[in-house]
């Protein structure tokens, strides 16, 4: 028998489920001076290899308002092929297809090890993936030819049947038309207008799918839905090659001490009103890559005089930031369609300077589209990061799902606040919803139009019990989480992970430390973030797993040395040392230091040199480890190798805890590390002020 | 003009210097690259001269020829004095009797002479006759000849050129450049130009010396009547020349044999009376003629021309006489009635101003066809009538006319020898004929059976006698109030000072000094002016000026640019303005010497001081926003929605498009034309395509956000056709297969041409816009129509609502399209109500074309359709033009019709000006003219030229002032009066209900002759109807006008049709304008020889049930063919000689291997090539369905639509100005 920790990861690691307190409050006043909510972090998607999809579909509670999966926390009568819900306690009778149920005859979802289960719905017909690429041509030709060199590389990555699309945008917004022979068409809008889904499927001359198209039996065998804008990859692949491979810089003058007018919210509005009336609640991305800020139409987040800078946070203090609360609007509003129909937006903005993902964060948090940040299409960060969208798992599936909803089942105990992650509420009332709003709230289910294997929600709950009523020993507060999504196979699943709060402890020793460093970092502090950066940094925080969310709070430092192997040393400025190499993972950025004495090491070029092949070896000893971090993670991290005074060594100078600054350097004397030019307070300094808050009755 | 000067004038055209001072001609054809040369490039452009061939050559050559050698033989001007003094007023004994045979036959002015003189002096003087015989043979051929004579023209032109500058310049330069440049081949040609051009300026020099130039002209008369008559000239050419020595053979040859002989044989007298006519005309006779042609002609010529000016401006031109004269034209009665004229005449005669208009007037049309008729028992009968003014007396000319008169010979006979001058008046007395009581009855109702249709005044007539009398000589514009002659008469034109009637026509050559005047006579003041009219390969273009970089030199105050009306003073160092009398300094690199006579020794060099038309470059201040130009682009916006695409028309243009685009406009064509082109199909929404030659295939970009309309590309949009041939010949390939299958049935308009704005924008560029479309644009977008046709509403007052637009948005949308330089050519395919009132809104303001063609057919239209996109896509045209009217003194352009665009009430916007259109500009007195100065008008056009130059084309025109009425009506012209008024009435209906316009009309035609009846006719019945000669025509003129589908349609015509037309007409040249109300009506039964059959009245009486009509409108040609036409005749045309096999439905003739196919064929071409829309030939068979639509072109007849008779008009008209007079 496992340790309960062992337990507890174990759980984690099957149902992609983390409490935040595994103890079960037994009233709401228990629950309140916990301080820390009760809450759960959940990857609905979490991968599992292991994990076969059943292929039937989930045995529900007959109650209309309850409707939870049958799961192995029910008590089942075998003879009576009875079941009771665990949330509702209705008693339902199994299915006719359960007759032969009994105690060595039980179904998947009955076993224990099956607390998280997927089952695939065999009706209704296969659904296309579709990608509707929206392009920025006011870029560089460097830039572009990059671009394009990157979507002319995905084509060949989706698989054949998927729809692509492609919109372009400069100053004014070409919707392809894509498979025509001889000639290329393209509908052409300018880019200050507006268009409602009406106007567009008007001017676009489309139809919606028929009832008959859309109606067919189960798998039965039919063209995937499409249209002259969105078509399959396997019949237009060389047309939209060629296409992408004519793609020129949008050629309207651009005079000088202007930006070019740049239409990105008209056009991510046209891609927004493609899809919606033409595959509404069917997943689809919109891949939306831009150079640059949107500087006409909806959406503009700066003019296209250059003498008027974009807006900083500083503008936005001074409330002088007078194109921000409009633009907002626009995205907000076009993040709400596209989620409504299930439509993902990602954005890739590369620019030197911000590009309004400030305006434009909606679009992706809301969508569960990937938000990705480079300086230039040129760069690896994108090129990699987005191949790595496109990665497939051992099934040769993609690991993105499309179009999901997230449905939270409790039992009575226990109500849901509401839940923080790419996700938008789908405004389910019910029994267990609580009227105390944490996050997006008011809600039992939760649209997320964007999901892969790491895409992790927090939930947060709420104890009902009066403090005169608590909850009985032994009780079980259960939740049930349902996700349906489209599988990238097209196929609709439905995932299920039912859980129980166990008596647990947890440390919180971390705490502190996490606090101090959740202080520091970009999500709280916008010093030297402009709002597009702030806004990255806190998207990519939303909606990733508890590990990776740590890292980002508390970035990771490795050491190397010839002292011993690699190893994990304090985030803090007493780390530095000039024998050292090292590592740091922040997530957003790994970051390889070497200090002085390696620097001047490797300026003086013993590494290569067949005597000192171990410092070679040392050299490469971080690299590696960097590579392999990069090869994972997504979206790729920027890779810095710096050193000692060099310039880029100020991020790691900026994350590490600040022990010794220029104030007290002298008192902790000259051996150790590397002061800090800085006046934050040090984590001594935190802890020992929280050390006095914890004890004062002010508290 | 450098010719006659001495060499070094030449300098200024450049080359031609040396070619001129070389004796040998035929080498400056070639060589001679054009004293402009600089400026237009190749002698082509300034060239004076005659076409080669059809020129008559013989004429004017040997006269200038004759002038110039022997002068130069004699090497004094003194010289000249007697020399030519023995020539023309000699006509001594020998030489007299040719010269007047071949009067006759020139009946014009200067023509004969010349021959006479190579003729006379032969015999006579030895030396001279040499030269001349040289001209001759020149003509025929050789080469060596001609270089003798002109060798001999420097000296002459020196000689001449002390005399007076006035001879040297216009002659010379114009003819050489001209001549030479063009042809090399036909030197003849050259030499007659040369001749040619001399006498205008002898006639422009002071009276005697001019006299000796006046000689020389005459021979130029034969030569100008060829071409008339010879359409093709060729045949008769040649016998001219050969002709010439033998004065005899020569008149044989040509038509004129008829007059010739006349002379020899007959009537001595009419030979002479002949002569004064035309000399008359011409220059000629005011400087030097009137003594010699006094002298010589004696009576007759003289009496005509000159007594009629006297006797109306005196008084009483004795008003038996005169219309016994005048009308009787033969000239037996003339004489008769001469020793009164003669009088007259001749005491006048040395006066040259008078003289020449008089004569003018006098001359046209009347003189000739009453002579004629003298010879000819039928002419005869229908003229006296006329003269007479008794319709009923008259008999029918028309019987000669139709059949047996046709011969060209018979009829140039009769013209020339007629020659004495006709009548001033006309009278008309429909009562009176049968009674003078009648005169109390209605008019209308006794004529139509009393009334001889014959013995009314024939357009067909006027027309001939015109053709006759002025086609012989070219027409040179030096002297002032001078009318030229008539649309429908063949005649060259050579620039002395004034525009070329080509450019502008007046309606009056002698403006009434005084707006009482002008009131009092009703007669509009108007020019109808074409400022880029293509000339003639025989005539020079307007030489280009270039002042350097200080622009064009201007009056300071009224800013006319420089011209001949500059009088320089103080020794040339300042100048003073024409038009406002305002000194103005000559700039430094301006200034040159003047001569003795005050003008700058220079005169000649530079077209802006001695010609009428000529262009500046523009300098960067002339452009917009102060940039010089782009090259224009060419934008063709394609309907592809249903119904285009069904009837063809979409896979036509395309297919046509990929060769059409090789004739761009351009001005060298040597080079490929800088005009860029781009494509845009649209139904509903428009898809623009972009043609970057680096494409691989076209790229569609459709834009369905019609309702704010823009460019969606810029690079690739707008290309040159040689560098993206390919991507254009693909997608023009593809465009008809793309839309093959489309359901789209509904179009937008509006945005079309904001598309094509905006993309002239965006280019910075003008332009023009080709538009072909097919539907009323319901589609929702802005400039959206709805169907608002509505008969019941014609004929009601609120009719005028059907010719205005629907909306504002398009008067706006124009506005945006002038600014720009966008013009727009609307082309029509239309099955159904488009409201062509409104389309038409953008295409009329900004200087454009409509093209309709209803219920279009592929296999029916193609050609039509075809050849007017072929030559609206070529020709050549101005973009983003301002047009500015400047006048002297005293009058003021105040109102103006055509297709353009005005922001203020000075400046004619044009954003696109091609050599078709026409605005015509009304003027009126703001205070008194003098007599002694006259009216001056300058027309500067402001434009940018097809390759993207920015030039400026200026225009002077000078009118006489009379302070008598009948000066007046003596030299007005009924074409260009009838144009003005129906334009006027075509736009007054937009606002007054139509029948207020037809009546307004028919009030001030009566006033205008009521006028003239009571101030310049002689007292005679109140039943006598009494026209003035020169607007005899107005009456059936205006009828035509009146029963005009827009003013009085008939049941079947569209308000469409109506819109077209009016619209069409606002554009109109008077040419066009007389076509359009008068159509032509040709007899085809012998078609042999190179000449038309004469016309026959627009009448079905005319028609004979055995033959064959082609009738020209201006824009369809029927050929009616009687039901008993005879077999031959139908073999010959149609291949079948069974009436009813002939289908009816064709729209070319078959092409068979017989000379009349083939001369029909031909004749069918050329009317087709002379207008600027393409004539569909409609073949009529007589009691056919069809018939009804020929019949209602026959203007003389009632029509079914209420329209009255000619006749019946004619009382009517009688009738309001008997009211008027009493």
């Amino acid at each position: 028998m496992a340790t309960f920790p062992e337990f507890i990861a174990q759980n984690e690691e099957r149902d992609g489920v983390r409490f935040s307190w595994n103890v079960w409050p037994s009233s709401r006043l228990e629950a309140t001076r916990m301080v820390v909510p009760v809450a759960s972090l959940i990857t609905p998607l979490k991968e599992r290899p292991d994990l076969p999809p059943i292929q039937y579909e989930p045995v529900l509670c007959s109650r209309v308002t309850c409707r939870a999966v049958l799961n192995p926390l029910c008590q089942v009568d075998y003879r009576a092929k009875l079941w009771a819900c665990n949330f509702c306690y209705q008693r339902n009778q199994f299915p006719p297809t359960y007759a032969g149920i009994s105690d060595v005859n039980q179904p998947a979802e009955l076993l224990p090890q099956f607390s998280t289960i997927e089952y695939v719905v065999q009706r209704g017909p296969l659904m296309p993936l579709v990608f509707l690429y929206v392009v920025d041509t006011c870029m560089e030709d460097e830039d572009l030819q990059a671009l394009k060199e990157s979507l002319q590389m995905s084509l060949s990555l989706l698989p054949p049947t998927a729809l692509v699309g492609l919109i372009t945008f400069g100053r004014m917004i070409q919707v392809h038309e894509l498979g025509c022979e001889g000639i290329s068409k393209s509908y052409v809008f300018r880019g200050t207008k507006d268009l409602n889904a009406k106007q567009l499927q008007e001017m676009l001359g489309l139809t919606k799918p028929t009832a008959a198209q859309a109606g067919r039996g189960p798998q039965a065998p039919q063209a995937p839905l499409s249209n002259r804008f969105l078509q399959p990859v396997q019949k237009i692949d060389m047309n939209l090659t060629d296409l992408l491979g004519e793609l020129q810089r949008d050629p309207w003058p651009v005079t000088q001490g202007k930006r070019p007018l740049r239409s990105l919210g008209s056009a991510m509005s046209i891609a927004v009103g493609l899809l919606e009336c033409t595959f509404p609640n069917t997943g689809a991305r919109i891949m939306t890559f831009i150079g640059g800020p949107a500087t006409q139409g909806p959406g503009m987040v700066v003019g296209d005089e250059l003498k008027a800078p974009i807006r900083s946070w500083h503008d936005i203090e001074k409330d002088n930031a007078k194109f921000m609360k409009k633009g907002t609007k626009h995205y907000e509003a076009l993040a709400s369609r596209a989620s409504t129909n299930g439509h993902i937006i990602d954005i890739y903005a590369c620019a030197l300077d911000q590009t309004g993902l400030l305006e434009m964060k909606c679009c992706s948090n809301h969508t569960g589209g990937y938000m990705v940040m480079a300086d230039s299409f040129t760069t690896s960060l994108f090129k990699q990061t987005f191949q790595r969208v496109f990665t497939k798992d051992v099934s040769g599936a993609f690991k993105m799902a499309f179009a999901g909803t997230l449905e939270i089942k409790t039992s009575r105990e226990i109500k849901i606040s509401g839940a923080i992650g790419p996700c938008v509420s789908l405004n389910a009332k019910g029994p267990c919803v609580s009227e105390n709003e944490i996050g997006t709230g008011g809600t039992s289910q939760w649209k997320i139009c964007g999901l892969d294997h790491n895409t992790t929600l927090a939930v947060y709950f709420e104890v009902v019990n009066q403090h005169n009523a608590p909850i009985p020993q032994g009780g079980r507060g259960a939740v049930q989480y349902v996700t349906q999504y489209q599988h990238s196979s097209g196929q609709k699943r439905i995932r299920v992970t039912t859980t129980y709060f166990l008596k647990a402890h947890y440390s919180f020793s971390f705490v502190p430390q996490f606090m101090f460093h959740l202080r520091r970092s970009p999500f709280l502090q916008v010093f030297n973030n402009s709002p597009d950066e702030s806004s990255y940094y806190r998207h990519q925080f939303m909606r990733q797993d508890l590990t990776q969310s740590l890292i980002m709070i508390q970035p990771i430092l490795y050491a190397y040395s010839f002292n011993g192997p690699p190893e994990p040393v304090l985030l803090d400025s007493s780390s530095i040392l000039p024998d050292r190499i090292l590592l740091m993972d922040t997530f957003f950025q790994i970051l390889i230091y070497h200090g002085e004495t390696v620097s001047q090491w490797r300026k003086a070029g013993y590494q290569e040199l067949p005597e000192y092949e171990n410092f070679r070896h040392l050299l490469q000893a971080p690299v590696d480890d960097a590579q392999e971090i990069l090869h994972s993670r997504f979206p790729m991290p920027r890779y810095i190798d710096t050193e000692h005074g060099g310039s880029q060594a100020r991020f790691l100078l900026s994350k590490v805890n600040p022990s010794q600054t220029h104030n007290n350097m002298y008192a902790w004397g000259q051996e150790s590390g590397a002061p800090i030019l800085t006046d934050d307070v040090s984590l001594q300094v935190f802890m020992d002020h929280l050390k006095k808050l914890a004890v004062s009755s002010a508290a | 003009m450098n010719v006659n000067q001495q060499t070094p004038m030449a300098s200024p055209y450049g080359p031609p210097q040396p070619g001129y001072g070389q004796p040998s001609y035929a080498p400056l054809g070639g060589g001679y690259p054009g004293p402009y040369g600089p400026y237009n490039g190749p002698a082509a452009a300034y060239q004076p001269g005659a076409p080669p061939q059809g020129y008559s050559p013989y004429a004017s050559f040997p006269s200038k020829a004759v002038a110039a050698n022997p002068v130069s033989d004699l090497s004094s001007p003194l010289d000249l004095g007697p020399a030519r003094g023995p020539l023309t007023s000699a006509p001594r004994p020998v030489s007299t009797p040719q010269a007047y045979s071949q009067y006759p036959q020139g009946d014009s002015q200067n023509g004969p002479p010349p021959m006479d003189h190579s003729m006379a002096q032969p015999a006579h003087r030895s030396p001279v006759s040499q030269p001349y015989s040289h001209g001759a043979m020149n003509l025929s051929g050789p080469h060596p000849s001609y270089s003798q004579q002109y060798g001999a023209p420097p000296p002459m032109q020196q000689v001449t050129n002390q005399m007076s500058g006035m001879q040297i310049g216009s002659g010379p330069p114009t003819s050489v450049g001209p001549g030479y440049a063009h042809h090399p081949s036909s030197q003849p040609p050259i030499s007659a130009a040369y001749s040619s051009a001399a006498p205008p300026s002898y006639t422009q020099a002071p009276p005697p010396l001019s006299a000796a130039p006046s000689q020389p002209p005459p021979p130029s008369e034969p030569a100008a009547s060829q071409p008339y008559y010879g359409g093709p000239p060729p045949p008769q050419q040649q016998p001219f020349p050969s002709a010439h020595h033998p004065s005899q053979p020569f008149v044989s040859s040509s038509p004129y044999l008829g007059p010739p002989s006349q002379p020899q044989a007959p009537p001595v007298s009419q030979q002479q009376s002949f002569p004064p006519g035309p000399p008359a005309q011409q220059p000629f006779p005011n400087s030097a003629p009137p003594p010699v042609s006094q002298a010589s002609y004696s009576g007759p010529p003289p009496l005509t021309q000159h007594s009629f000016p006297p006797s109306s401006q005196s008084g009483p031109f004795p008003p038996i006489s005169i219309s016994p004269s005048q009308y009787p034209g033969p000239q037996p009665q003339s004489q008769p009635g001469p020793p009164p004229f003669h009088s007259g005449p001749s005491p006048r005669g040395p006066i040259p101003p008078p003289s020449m208009s008089q004569q003018q007037a006098n001359h046209l049309p009347p003189g000739p066809m009453q002579q004629q008729q003298p010879p000819q028992p039928g002419m005869q009968g229908g003229y006296p009538t006329q003269q007479n003014g008794a319709f009923g007396q008259p008999r029918g000319p028309q019987p000669g006319y139709a059949g047996p008169h046709y011969p060209g010979q018979q009829n140039y006979g009769a013209g020339p020898a007629p020659a004495p001058a006709p009548p001033a008046q006309k009278r008309l007395d429909p009562d009176s004929i049968p009674s003078p009581q009648a005169s109390e009855l209605p008019a209308v109702q006794k004529s139509r059976h009393r009334i001889d249709p014959d013995a009314i005044p024939s357009p067909i007539q006027v027309i001939e006698d015109d053709r006759v009398n002025k086609s012989s000589e070219p027409f040179t514009t030096g002297v002032k109030g001078q009318a030229p002659p008539l649309v429908t008469t063949n005649f060259q034109v050579k620039d002395q000072g004034n525009a070329s009637p080509r450019f502008i026509r007046c309606t009056a050559y002698n403006m009434p000094c005084t707006a009482d005047m002008a009131k009092q006579s009703q007669v509009p003041l108007a020019a109808v002016i074409k400022p880029l009219a293509m000339l003639p390969p025989d005539e020079t273009p307007p030489y280009i000026v270039d002042h350097g970089d200080g622009g064009p030199i201007r009056c300071n105050r009224c800013k006319a640019y420089m011209c001949p009306y500059m009088q320089f003073i103080e020794g040339g160092r300042r100048f003073q303005c024409g038009f406002c009398s305002c000194v103005t300094e000559v700039p430094p690199h301006y200034f040159q010497h003047l001569d003795h006579t005050g003008k700058r020794v220079d005169c000649y060099d530079r077209p802006e001081l001695s010609q009428g038309s000529y262009e500046f470059v523009a300098t960067v201040d002339y452009c917009k926003n102060n940039k010089l130009p782009q090259p224009p682009s060419f934008i063709f916006f394609i309907d592809v929605s249903y119904n285009a695409v069904k009837s063809g028309m979409v896979n036509i243009v395309c297919q046509e498009l990929k060769t059409l685009l090789d004739y761009l406009p351009r001005e060298n064509p040597e080079a490929d034309s800088v005009v860029r082109v781009g494509f845009v199909t649209y139904n509903k929404v428009l898809h623009f395509y972009n043609v970057k030659s680096s494409l691989a295939q076209p790229q569609m970009m459709v834009v369905s956000d019609v309702s704010d309309m823009f460019l969606p590309l810029l690079d690739g949009f707008l290309v040159g056709v040689n560098d993206s041939r390919m991507v254009i010949e693909s997608l023009l390939d593809q465009i008809p297969e793309m839309f093959a299958d489309t359901r789209e049935t509904e179009t937008v308009f509006g945005p079309v041409i904001q598309a094509g704005l905006e993309a002239l924008k965006a280019a910075d560029c003008a332009g023009k816009l080709f538009v072909f479309h097919s539907t009323l644009p319901i589609a929702e977008a802005p400039g959206k129509l709805k169907n608002r046709e509505d008969k019941k509403l014609v004929g009601t007052d609120k009719e005028k609502s059907l010719f205005q637009p629907q909306s504002g948005f398009y008067s706006n949308l124009s506005k945006e399209c002038v600014a720009q330089g966008c013009c727009v050519d609307l082309f029509l395919f239309p099955n159904q109500y488009v409201d062509v009132a409104t389309l038409g809104v953008v295409p009329v303001s900004t200087g454009g074309s409509v093209y309709k063609y209803t219920y279009f057919q592929a296999e029916t239209d193609r050609e039509r359709f075809l050849n007017d996109l072929r030559r609206d896509v070529q020709k050549p045209m101005g973009f983003d033009a301002v047009m500015r009217v400047r006048t002297s003194t005293g009058i003021r352009a105040t109102d103006f019709f055509g297709s353009f665009f005005m922001s203020n009430t000075t400046d004619v916007e044009l954003a696109g000006l091609d050599c078709d259109k026409t605005v015509t500009v009304e003027f009126r007195h703001d205070d008194k003219l003098s007599e002694d100065t006259g009216a001056l008008m300058q027309c500067a056009v402001l434009y940018t030229s097809c390759s993207g130059q920015r030039r400026l084309r200026v225009h002077n025109m000078a009118v006489n002032c009379c302070s008598q009425l009948a000066d007046l009506y003596r030299n007005c012209e009924t074409d260009t009066i009838i144009n003005f008024f129906s334009k006027y009435a075509y736009r007054s209906i937009l606002n007054t209900p139509t029948k207020t316009v037809r009546d307004t009309m028919v009030n001030q035609c009566a006033q205008i002759l009521a006028c003239y009846r009571k101030n310049c006719a002689s007292p005679s019945s109140a039943g006598q109807l009494i026209l003035p000669e020169c607007m005899k025509l107005l009456p059936v003129y205006l009828n035509c006008v009146l029963k005009s589908d827009v003013l009085q349609p008939g049941a079947d015509i569209s308000l469409d049709d109506r819109a077209y037309l009016r619209q069409l007409l606002s554009c109109m040249d008077v040419s066009e304008s007389h076509i359009f109300f008068y159509p032509r009506l040709l007899p085809l039964v012998k078609l042999d020889g190179g000449s038309l059959p004469m016309a026959v009245r627009n009448s079905e009486e005319r028609l004979s049930k055995g033959g064959v009509y082609l009738l020209e409108t201006g824009l369809h040609l029927f050929l009616w063919v009687g039901a008993n036409a005879q077999q031959e005749l139908l073999s010959n045309i149609f291949g079948t000689p069974t009436f009813s096999q002939i289908d009816p439905n064709m729209t070319s003739l078959p092409e068979l291997d017989n000379p009349f196919s083939q001369r029909l064929r031909e004749i069918i071409d050329s009317f087709r090539s002379q207008r600027s829309r393409y004539m569909k030939l409609m073949v009529v068979k007589q009691e056919d369905k069809a018939e009804l639509i020929f019949k209602h072109f026959l203007c003389e007849d009632k029509s079914t639509s209420g329209g009255a008779s000619y006749v019946d008009f004619l009382c009517h008209m009688h009738k309001e100005i008997r009211q008027l007079l009493s």
